[in-house]
């Protein structure tokens, strides 16, 4: 009876195992959706649900590095994902991605044509673009005497322990690639190199207050720092919360990028995935979510349609001669990727050694 | 027969969650992504060292620090009567229920230059302190994350040590120091080696705490082994071959310290 018991118990445990994952998962149609934190209306799912009787599992990540793990390392069912361009590139170079069936994403016309057959997916065969926006320099006018124009001045600057950088080694290295003047593209390791010694130098001079993602909401809005760098999606809602914040758009030119739906090859629902990528782009549900979120939007439709306030803002829509200057990140080979986290590595072991 | 098969459930568990995560920590460590032997992944270890340094020292402190307030507590809650221990353990316990990063994103709020911490002192005249994103503030994440895990330790052997051993002492004419010094210390030393245990794995494997409340500016080995897998290049082969590193060492360690409680079994944890 005993053994029967452990023998039971034991059984349960490898049950619960298996199917935990899989918890709360009821019959009927369902879409897994895999989306940035902070980056939809998540009320658009139950409009989703009500209109077409699918339901949305939604699940979220924090950078596209973490996508690609959950993807690369298997055992995720995920229907929509939604990467950055860069990464898209690397997952059609190693087909983790399935084509679309644009038949069944007629809106797909609503598409501005310039945001599409871009670098990262050149024939438009597994993609379909979800918003945009730029990276930028965030400022307090209160902090600071003389205002950033370029991503030069924050190597520069006599202030010390007021400067929030990028903490990834794509953004980070990329904008001290800028500042030198090289392309955030370079496989050239020297010059790779040079951007690292840069970010060394600075974090040696006592210039950078800390490495930060989403801590910088925070620490901007309360005053902590006089200087980061982050999305310009992202300084219009810390700008809500305080005033003093300003946005610069860098003179070498910010990173450009574009996140877009895709369908990986673990996808078990292709059909309600299509359903889904097509209801997010409708006008009525891209003007929802554009409100809630605050980055640009890629369909020419709804934004003839948008409050002219918000899709003249020189922040959120920038004029022409400025996009020209921004470039968008192209996938690395996979020898260089290494090599940026060698340099991060380099940069992350710096000592401070002199602190205002 | 009988207990043998109740141990069933635990050693399944065991082989699921430890056996086979560990089995593949090292099938990783010593293969590419062509699944081909290589000792390639430990080429950097000049890297790891150095990081390694970095973490041990932080580590070492946290755990100094646990120590030096945990155990004259734990010393004085096991004199106190059911009522106060059970609050004082309540207590150590409460914060435990909340989420580690929330209440680390919260320590954040607190040793910001315009913090909690900072408007408080301000209010009393004492000029502001630079805590957050520095080594201090690594520490201190630790210490208040881990601290309980060596005030249980501790505890639970001070208030179980048989009381007679103190009468004899102090029949014998020991004083009150002599019966602690030869008596009490050295009878609760199991409770400390795990106490030190249990604070210092975690604190040397921690990355959250260095990412929150260090700003990224000093780089744990947590953080290395993080990068292999969400930085720019993902490789499970090269985090991993670090994690068996820190494992070896790490093992090494606590062999090392549990020769000084040789024969001081049944260190009890919780």
């Amino acid at each position: 009876m005993k053994k029967l018991v452990s023998l039971l118990m034991a059984l349960l445990m490898v049950l619960s195992c298996v199917f935990l994952p899989g918890c709360g998962e009821e019959q009927g149609e369902v879409v897994n959706v895999y989306n940035w934190g902070e980056y939809i209306d998540e009320s658009i799912f139950d409009d989703f649900e009500a209109e077409t009787g699918i339901r949305v599992n939604y699940a979220t990540f924090s950078s596209n590095e973490m996508l690609y793990s959950s993807i690369k390392s298997g055992g995720s069912s995920y229907d929509v994902i939604i990467p950055s361009d860069y990464m898209i590139a690397r997952m059609i170079a190693e087909d983790l991605l399935l084509e679309l069936d644009y038949s069944q994403i007629p809106l797909m016309s609503n598409m501005d044509p310039q945001y599409l057959h871009r670098d990262y997916d050149p024939q438009q065969l597994y993609s379909v673009p979800y918003m945009w926006g730029t990276t930028g320099i965030i400022y307090n006018t209160k902090m600071v005497d003389k205002a950033p124009t370029s991503w030069m001045d924050l190597f520069t600057t006599d202030l010390r322990s007021q400067v929030l950088i990028f903490d990834n080694p794509r953004d980070c290295i990329g904008l001290a690639l800028k500042a030198l003047g090289y392309s955030f593209n370079t496989t050239d390791k020297d010059e790779i190199a040079e951007a690292a010694e840069l970010l060394m130098k600075q974090k040696e001079k006592g210039i950078v207050q800390a490495y930060v993602m989403d801590q910088i909401f925070d620490k901007m809005i309360n005053n902590e720092a006089a200087i980061g760098t982050y999305y310009a999606g992202d300084y219009v809602i810390m700008a809500e919360e305080n005033p003093d914040l300003a946005f610069c758009m860098p003179e070498e030119g910010a990173n450009l990028f574009m996140d877009a739906m895709c369908v990986p090859v673990c996808c078990e629902n292709y059909n309600n995935a299509m359903a889904f990528i097509n209801f997010m782009c409708r006008d009525d549900i891209v003007l929802r979510n554009c409100d809630e979120v605050g980055y640009s939007t890629p369909s020419a439709t709804a934004l003839a349609e948008m409050d002219p306030e918000m899709a003249e803002d020189p922040v959120i829509y920038p004029s022409e001669d400025v996009l020209a200057k921004c470039e968008t990140f192209g996938g690395l080979p996979s020898d260089v990727l290494s090599f940026y986290d060698h340099e991060w590595i380099r940069v992350c072991l710096a000592k401070v050694k002199y602190r205002g | 027969m009988r207990t043998k098969s109740a141990a069933v459930p635990y050693v399944f568990w065991m082989a699921v969650f430890v056996v086979i995560p560990l089995v593949l920590i090292v099938v990783y460590a010593f293969t590419n992504f062509d699944g081909e032997f290589t000792l390639s992944n430990f080429d950097n270890i000049d890297v790891f060292l150095q990081v390694f340094g970095n973490s041990v020292v932080l580590a070492l402190i946290a755990t100094a620090i646990c120590l030096l307030i945990a155990y004259p507590f734990s010393y004085f809650l096991a004199q106190e009567g059911t009522l106060v221990r059970k609050i004082a353990m309540l207590l150590i316990m409460l914060p435990m229920w909340m989420n580690f990063l929330l209440r680390t994103y919260a320590w954040m709020s607190i040793l910001e230059n315009n913090g909690f911490l900072n408007q408080l002192l301000g209010l009393i005249g004492l000029g502001p302190v630079h805590i957050i994103n520095t080594d201090i503030a690594v520490v201190l994440g630790m210490v208040y994350n881990f601290l309980p895990f060596m005030i249980l330790p501790i505890f639970s052997v001070i208030d179980k040590l048989d009381k007679r051993y103190i009468e004899a002492a102090q029949d014998l004419g020991a004083n009150k120091r002599e019966t602690f010094r030869r008596v009490i210390f050295p009878l609760s030393l199991p409770g400390v080696l795990s106490g030190v245990t249990m604070v210092f794995i975690p604190s040397i494997s921690t990355f959250a705490i260095s990412k929150l409340l260090g700003g990224g500016m000093s780089f744990l080995l947590g953080d290395l082994i993080e990068m292999q897998f969400l930085g720019s290049a993902y490789n499970p082969h090269l985090g991993s071959a670090i994690a068996l590193m820190m494992l070896v060492l790490v093992v090494v360690a606590t062999l090392i310290t549990n020769r000084f409680g040789d024969g001081e079994e049944g260190a009890v944890l919780m």
